[in-house]
């Protein structure tokens, strides 16, 4: 599979020269199959610039969301394809404990917020996510529900021998003195053991999660702790603070970085980087 | 991969912060957590018991009525919120490994997912005011 990211920042879109490198486009990442099979995992403002490539031969489009967080949704109706009465787009999310999919979607995409009502999308179908495994092309997609503010889910998707780990919005320090506990007592671990790419929050830095704990997120270090006891092989850090411009993104990685277990590699997630496993 | 329902996590991670006693099971009964307060009331650390399926912590601290009754492991609250599903609150007395005699209020309920799966279920109890 290959796997591009194409919105990187986490909570609000920060462009600007301070973060040309690392990206301003909240979270969006297409993963796209040897069969052809297209997923974009969330809907951040990163999917406008995706649905502007993205090439007429594209007939089906499978969107897999986390949460509802704005800056999950918020590049939803300027995706292109969404307009095309060509593309059949299949929208994957979960419900809450009262509201399903198409409730807790139209929040947003309907007026006041937004112009276009739902209904008015010509090949959009809407899919609970179901509780377990199921497949999508070529993929065997893993949802469950992680450590994060509200219903969020991340994601194990599988190929032949590949294993891609989305947790983009996680924080399984929550609570926890001595992080991290043992494996299945962590959150996210039935997504992550041994995945082959682990796309994980690190919003903050160790200081800055000592001031925002519960909010959701994870501070780069647990992101390395959390790799490491998932034994996943490649970690690329996600959600970027908006506040962090590149150079202080390169600072906190190479500070956390300094000192890895043997047989982790740790990138700091970049808009535009791309990983073939 | 075993790993516990983020539930029933983000449910022990909660008692574990909490000056009450919790005691959590799984859906099986299973004692999977006890949190420090719990172990003090019950007179062990949860790291000396462990995991332990109900038949074995249903009759641990040896449950028994006002009366001197032993008291059934179904009959227990955590017992009957896993099986029937509600919140249920009693009272009864437990025996410490140590011999001494603790009367207990228990409050318990079952914790539910969004898929009305039940989880399993959390006890809060302290010593009785008798």
């Amino acid at each position: 599979m290959k796997v591009r990211l194409w919105g990187t920042r986490g909570s609000v879109a920060s462009p600007g020269p301070d973060t040309a490198r690392y990206g301003g486009n909240t979270s969006c990442v297409e993963v796209g199959g040897a069969d052809g099979t297209l997923l974009v995992l969330d809907a951040g403002t990163g999917i406008r610039p995706l649905g502007r490539v993205l090439g007429t031969t594209v007939r089906r489009i499978h969107i897999l969301l986390t949460h509802f967080h704005m800056d999950h949704v918020q590049g939803l109706g300027f995706f292109a394809p969404l307009y095309d009465s060509n593309v059949e787009t299949h929208l994957w999310g979960p419900g809450s404990a009262t509201l399903n999919l198409r409730a807790r979607l139209m929040r947003y995409l309907s007026p006041p917020l937004f112009p276009v009502h739902l209904r008015d999308l010509p090949r959009l179908v809407l899919h609970d996510l179901p509780t377990g495994e199921f497949d999508i092309g070529e993929f065997r997609v893993r949802s469950d529900r992680v450590c994060h503010p509200g219903f969020t889910v991340g994601y194990r998707i599988t190929a032949r021998d590949a294993t891609l780990t989305y947790l983009s919005d996680h924080e399984p320090a929550l609570g926890v003195p001595r992080f991290p506990l043992a494996a299945d007592w962590t959150s996210g671990h039935a997504l992550a053991h041994d995945a082959t790419l682990l796309v994980h929050d690190a919003h903050y830095s160790l200081a800055e999660y000592a001031q925002h704990v519960g909010w959701g997120h994870s501070a780069l270090e647990h992101a390395i702790a959390f790799a490491e006891l998932a034994r996943a092989r490649h970690l690329v850090t996600f959600h970027h603070d908006p506040a962090h411009d590149d150079d202080t993104i390169d600072r906190l990685t190479a500070a956390a970085t300094a000192s890895l277990p043997p047989g982790l590699r740790v990138t700091a997630g970049a808009e535009g980087a791309v990983f073939e496993l | 991969m075993s790993q516990h329902p983020i539930e029933v996590i983000l449910t022990r991670q909660l008692a574990s912060t909490l000056a009450m006693p919790v005691f959590l099971v799984d859906t099986a009964g299973t004692l999977v957590f006890y949190n420090e307060p719990a172990e003090a009331m019950l007179g062990m650390r949860f790291e000396e018991t462990g995991e332990m399926p109900a038949a074995e912590w249903s009759t641990l601290w040896s449950p028994f009525e006002h009366d001197g009754t032993p008291l059934a492991p179904e009959r227990l609250p955590l017992m009957i919120a896993v099986a029937e599903r509600r919140p249920v609150h009693g009272d009864f007395w437990i025996r410490r490994t140590d011999g001494a005699r603790r009367h207990i209020e228990a409050t318990a309920f079952p914790l539910t997912r969004v898929t009305d799966e039940v989880l399993g279920a959390v006890v809060i109890f302290w010593e009785a005011a008798s």
